[in-house]
């Protein structure tokens, strides 16, 4: 049996290269992903340095994930619509993006962020005038999605400048 | 979309590793071995252009052998005139470059 161990963490969803950054920095030290779960992250030992750990947002799709472990990626998990992979370092550099696709998942970030977003807006109104106090909470959600939206807009905006004079 | 625009430097490499039938992993191995282990395709954007390149008509997936379930892909007919179409365009810019830059130099 290998050891184990599980860490609860908080990701906001702008920070989701924070988040890769930080399960790559496990991985370093002896610790690769091997399950997912909301805010909790189980890890197993391994090589320093053995695997590489990409995620993305995308909707669950089992001809995406069998053609990734086609080129040797390991699905781990997902957790609501962000899923997670690794890939043994020795077998090569993994990376799910190139400049384009990493403007598309940002996109599709963005969309989703729009959508509940407005959702909330809507029922937050709705909840409001029928003056039951529950609107409030909607209507935070709301400012705090268009909050994150902000940040992921900004995050495109920077790569679709570097886009108009690069690949 | 507009056959006559310039293609990425994956979509290129994607239809270049076709002239043979390979499958997924064998492309990323062939790109990254025709560019001397400069192009690395990307698994995401690699498996997006695939499904667009086969709507497009520019690469079929070849039926599954028994045995193998990796998915095969090969370049057709119209992927080769792309292809061929593509060269030229990429002569151009190396004729225009060393026009101008050939004569600077020394």
């Amino acid at each position: 049996m290998s050891e184990r161990k599980t860490i609860n963490k908080w990701f906001w969803v702008w920070e989701f290269d924070k988040e890769e950054r930080w399960l790559n920095e496990m991985a370093m030290q002896g610790w690769a992903l091997c399950g997912v779960g909301f805010c909790r992250y189980t890890f197993e030992r391994c090589e320093p340095g053995e695997y590489t750990v990409r995620l993305e947002m995308r909707k669950y799709d089992p001809e995406y994930v069998s053609f990734l472990s086609e080129i040797g990626a390991e699905y781990i998990g997902r957790v609501v619509s962000w899923i997670y992979f690794r890939k043994r370092a020795e077998d090569g550099p993994f990376d799910l993006f190139d400049l384009d696709a990493k403007i598309d998942h940002l996109s599709r970030i963005a969309r989703m962020l729009w959508i509940i977003g407005l959702a909330n807006l809507l029922i937050g109104i709705v909840n409001t005038l029928n003056v039951s106090g529950i609107g409030v909470i909607n209507l935070l959600c709301a400012t705090l999605l268009m909050y994150a939206l902000g940040r992921i807009e900004g995050k495109k905006e920077a790569l679709v400048r570097e886009r108009e004079l690069h690949e | 979309m507009n056959n006559d625009l310039a293609l990425t430097e994956a979509t290129y490499y994607i239809l270049l590793s076709l002239v043979e039938p390979r499958h997924g992993y064998g492309i990323m191995q062939q790109a990254e071995a025709l560019s001397g282990g400069r192009v690395r395709l990307a698994a995401g954007t690699l498996y997006g252009a695939l499904s667009s390149l086969c709507e497009k008509e520019w690469i079929l997936l070849l039926p599954t052998t028994e045995g193998s379930r990796k998915k095969e892909y090969m370049l057709t007919e119209r992927g080769y005139r792309v292809l061929k179409n593509e060269l030229e365009r990429l002569r151009e810019l190396v004729i225009s470059g060393e026009t101008i830059l050939g004569g600077l130099e020394k």
